[in-house]
């Protein structure tokens, strides 16, 4: 051991060379992975595989929480259940009542822009995934997720629960995929005020209970309450989904920018179950238009362009009519994963030829995540840079 | 100074994967020191002829399938801890636990730093200070996991 180690200095010899040779060697070898993976992606079928790989340790390490709930609800007492059954059936009865005009509602709304036949809605079918692990630190928010690309699950996809958005999923496996949530530090969603039709970005913050919305002037018309929906920009999620409630507003008069807070409404951290939703891709309010060519997937941004023109006319109607639609449009699709489970599952294995479309409409996805990097930080310097920021995703 | 063999550095390191990826409250996961490291480390000072860059280098990509944002990110840095560990195994070996753990927590301060690196390069650049702690806690933890390691080692030998 002692020859071995004062040997560290020579070159090429003993079994694989030398210490400092076989360190240039590895470190050589992980640095041309980490170029592919980053800027080629050229190893996305590599994850996939190393993903399909890690799927059962990740299982065996969550099986014990798991077994515990299991236990736990197995012994849960009658009288819970009846409770809680009664109360199923009164929020059920609820959102019946809440969904009946829904239908006499969708056809009016049609009639109103002069469609022939009242839009189908946008989620085209749904598909409720159990979370296999949850990851809430601050610097990586995360969830695992038992549906892969046997379930036709694709990159980007975007995830709800029945309250709001969750966020997307970045890596798919055969049976797993990663789904990183809005509140990571890492992701940022383009966000429209419910109220006044602002749009603006939503950042993670780290933080399972808080968003950050960084890019405000300090004049904006935002107040806490207002409700943050999807604003359709970005090619990931379509318009018009709950996203968060704005908790906190400082305005500073030395600082240019609003600082600003939201909580999403998604429950984050006690979610056990979420929903893949697929989206008609010729809708008009699908995140993206329907790209043609395979090529799109990663070239990302030149397909956002022309989506900008129907969201963002419905954004500026929007506010006019104002209060009575809007709640209408926003609790549909919290309303649709309750009646649709029925017959969403087993859709799963055909499922083919529906994201056939898909992964090229959400393909660009990658500009939704990414421009925002710096943000974490409240006060970028001037105003000006946050305007151009926005402007670049309109 | 017994050489052990691959198969106890395979089951250690897996037992201490488990351990660096299990889930835990988010409190608890600020400070929860990265087992896998300390496992690689203690091998590649205790066993350098086993544990090896090679070790480093695979024990970092399975690290990366888990949590990395980039494929090779913890290999890289894995590799680079190992590297000075096995060059400085005999000097590391010798010192007494207190030492040790300082020398770990160097150790871990440039794994650490090669991430927060690679994480801004790569553009996931995460500028929290929360993510050092583990460097701490790490070194503290040091002594005991260098003693479980090495009675596991001497006890089956």
């Amino acid at each position: 051991m002692a020859a071995f180690g004062t040997a560290a200095g020579r070159p090429l010899q003993g079994r694989g060379g030398s210490l400092g040779f076989r360190f240039t060697l590895y470190a050589a070898v992980a640095i041309v992975v980490m170029y592919l993976d980053q800027r080629q992606h050229y190893l996305e079928q590599l994850r996939y595989v190393l993903q399909a790989a890690a799927y059962p340790i990740q299982l065996a390490v969550n099986s014990p929480p798991a077994a515990w709930r299991w236990i736990s609800e197995s012994f849960e007492s009658r009288e819970r259940l009846q409770a809680e059954n009664a109360r199923l059936r009164a929020a059920q009865r609820d959102l019946e009542l809440r969904s009946m005009r829904y239908e006499a509602l969708a056809r009016e709304n049609g009639e109103l822009r002069g469609l022939a036949a009242a839009l189908p809605p946008v989620a085209d079918r749904w598909l409720a995934a159990e979370i296999v692990s949850i990851q809430l630190s601050s610097l990586r928010q995360r969830l695992l997720i038992d549906r892969g690309a046997v379930n036709g699950v694709f990159r980007a996809q975007a995830v709800l629960d029945d309250r709001g958005l969750i966020g997307q999923t970045t890596h798919v496996g055969p049976w797993s995929a990663e789904v990183i949530l809005i509140t990571d530090p890492e992701h940022a969603v383009p966000v429209r005020v419910e109220r006044t039709g602002l749009r603006t970005i939503a950042v993670g913050a780290g933080d399972a209970s808080s968003l950050a919305l960084p890019y405000l002037p300090a004049n904006a018309d935002i107040k806490s309450g207002d409700l943050l929906v999807t604003s359709g920009l970005g090619g990931v999620f379509p318009e018009g989904y709950p996203v968060a409630r704005v908790t906190e507003v400082h305005r500073d008069a030395v600082q240019p920018l609003a600082q600003v807070r939201a909580e999403p409404l998604a429950h984050l951290d006690t979610d056990r179950e979420v929903m893949l939703v697929w989206f008609r891709a010729d809708h008009p309010r699908a995140p993206a238009p329907t790209g043609k060519s395979l090529g799109e997937l990663k070239s990302g941004t030149p397909s956002l362009q022309p989506l900008a023109a129907p969201p963002r006319s419905q954004a500026a109607a929007a506010p006019a009519a104002a209060p009575q639609p809007q709640p209408a449009r926003v609790r549909a699709p919290a309303a649709a994963p309750r009646k649709q489970p029925a017959e969403s599952p087993p859709p799963e294995p055909q499922a083919p030829e529906p994201q056939a479309a898909e992964p090229k409409a959400a393909a660009p996805q990658p500009a939704a995540p990414e421009p925002p990097q710096e943000p974490p930080k409240q006060e970028p310097p001037t105003p000006q840079p946050d305007a151009s920021q926005a402007k670049e995703h309109q | 100074m017994n050489a052990p063999s691959g198969g106890r550095i395979l089951i250690t390191g897996s037992v201490a994967l488990v351990l660096t990826v299990l889930p835990l409250p988010p409190w608890l996961d600020v400070l929860r020191p990265v087992f896998l490291v300390l496992a690689v480390l203690y091998w590649s000072v205790n066993a350098p002829r086993t544990g090896d860059i090679a070790l480093g280098f695979w024990a970092g990509l399975a690290l990366d399938v888990f949590q990395g944002p980039v494929l090779g990110q913890h290999a890289l840095a894995l590799a680079l801890v190992t590297y000075i560990a096995v060059r400085e195994h005999q000097r590391i070996r010798s010192k007494p636990a207190f030492q040790q753990a300082l020398i770990v927590f160097a150790a871990l301060a440039v794994y650490e730093f090669v991430l927060f690196a690679i994480d801004g390069w790569s553009g996931h650049a995460v500028s929290s200070p929360l993510r050092w702690v583990h460097t701490v806690t790490g070194a503290l933890l040091w002594p005991p996991v260098a003693a479980i390691l090495a009675y596991g080692s001497r006890g089956r030998a």
